[in-house]
């Protein structure tokens, strides 16, 4: 029994952290750790990465339900923007005298 | 894309200093000297909480005693990152931990030294942790992006720590003639020790070159001992203190210190298991783990209880 408990059945998730350095900011990710739940997991989080007052405001994700896009498929991925310079203010020919714009 | 392709592939994007990132394709050999790197870099930040936390209930003052919890507190949280880092390239905490506890993963052989006196603090803050900021900074640039980023935040860290250490130092050095003898002391038998902590010579180093080519590593062990050493050179003489090298001389040719022949058979044998706390450190280590199981296990009970009464309130 105990045997059985303290083998992988007893290892914490892994969370994802992701902090608000200040408000008006957004929260940015900034490593991950262990933890049983997410209350501790927000408890490690403040110890491990906001021992330096980094942060306002902490959030906790377990890593298992982050999906990410596959680096393999960027080329394709991306590629709908890639021939889109219109979407960009310098593609536009504008004489220099026009002002605030 | 054939495999020579993609190595090659590979190979540019470092050579453009492109971070490579843990779900990118790497070379297997790559991961694994990642993966071995990491976790004993991991392991020492551990192991070197224990050296020092034998002083934190004497620390002289509050005041030390304050810093010196913060600054153990650091090295739990270093680890922690460097952990974190490792584990994106697939290997698991446990693993790792269980590599370290029956061991088959090193850590630095400097915390296998003892820390006789308060002065010692003071020592591995100015010596030791100056060895560890030379070997990092660096590694702040390595090719591999949680590796870097986890580097570069304990580089912030880490300066308070050689700060702190030198302070130690200063008070002592200008303090009665027991505390100076004290000072010389700790600097005499951490010296060396520390010139060791950036590993063998050049041509004793096998991985070297590959490391530096994948950017794992910028510069050899020999190049940042000898900026070390001039570094420190300098430095002692703002304790009036000496470092042990009778060789040490300013060599206006090289434009750097020279210095004496180090004892690689200890260094050998400290890491083969043979230094003075070798057996010490690993126990304490064991033992925490073993003693703080029903801790992880109440957690992760506790976790599960909560978890289903939220289910049965939904339900």
């Amino acid at each position: 029994m105990i045997e059985k408990e303290t083998g992988s059945s007893a290892s914490w998730p892994l969370w994802e952290i992701f902090i608000r350095s200040k408000q008006g900011l957004d929260h940015k990710h900034v490593g991950s750790l262990h933890a049983a739940d997410a209350a501790m997991a927000i408890e490690n989080a403040r110890d491990a990465y906001t021992r330096r007052m980094e942060g306002v405001s902490i959030w906790v994700v377990e890593s298992k339900y982050l999906h990410a896009s596959n680096p393999d498929e960027a080329a394709s991925l991306y590629d709908p923007a890639n021939d889109k310079v219109y979407r960009h203010p310098t593609f536009y020919d504008l004489p220099d005298e026009l002002k605030h714009m | 894309m054939a495999t020579a392709d993609i190595e090659k592939n590979f190979q540019d994007k470092i050579d453009q200093d492109i971070r490579i990132e843990p779900k990118d394709w790497m070379p297997e050999a790559y991961r694994r000297t990642l993966v071995r790197q990491m976790s004993q870099h991991a392991h020492s930040e551990i192991v070197g909480m224990l050296p020092e936390a034998n002083w934190i209930t004497r620390a002289p003052s509050l005041r030390r005693k304050a810093t010196l919890i913060a600054k153990v507190q650091d090295e739990a949280g270093h680890g922690l990152y460097l952990y974190a880092a490792a584990e994106t390239l697939g290997v698991s905490r446990d693993e790792m931990i269980d590599q370290l506890h029956s061991g088959k993963a090193k850590y630095s052989s400097i915390f296998n030294y003892p820390t006789l006196t308060w002065a010692d603090m003071g020592a591995i803050g100015w010596l030791v942790d100056g060895a560890a900021i030379m070997n990092q900074v660096p590694l702040g640039r390595a090719s591999f992006g949680p590796y870097a980023r986890a580097m570069v935040r304990i580089c912030k860290e880490e300066s308070f720590h050689q700060r702190q250490g030198f302070e130690i130092l200063l008070v002592l050095s200008r303090g009665s003639a027991e505390q100076r003898r004290m000072c010389q002391d700790a600097i005499d038998r951490w010296w060396w020790p520390s010139v060791m902590m950036f590993g063998p010579n050049d041509d004793a180093s096998p991985h070297t070159a590959q490391s530096m080519q994948w950017k794992i590593k910028r510069f050899t062990n020999d190049e940042l001992r000898q900026r070390f050493i001039d570094i420190c050179a300098g430095q002692v003489k703002l304790l009036g203190m000496t470092l042990p090298d009778d060789r040490l001389a300013w060599n206006e040719h090289r434009g750097h210190y020279d210095f004496g022949p180090i004892d690689w058979e200890e260094f050998r044998n400290v890491i083969n298991g043979n230094g003075p706390c070798n057996k010490q450190r690993l126990e304490a280590r064991v033992k925490a783990h073993v003693e703080g199981a029903w801790v992880r296990e109440a957690a992760v009970a506790h976790a599960r209880k909560n978890s289903n009464l939220n289910k049965e309130e939904a339900a």
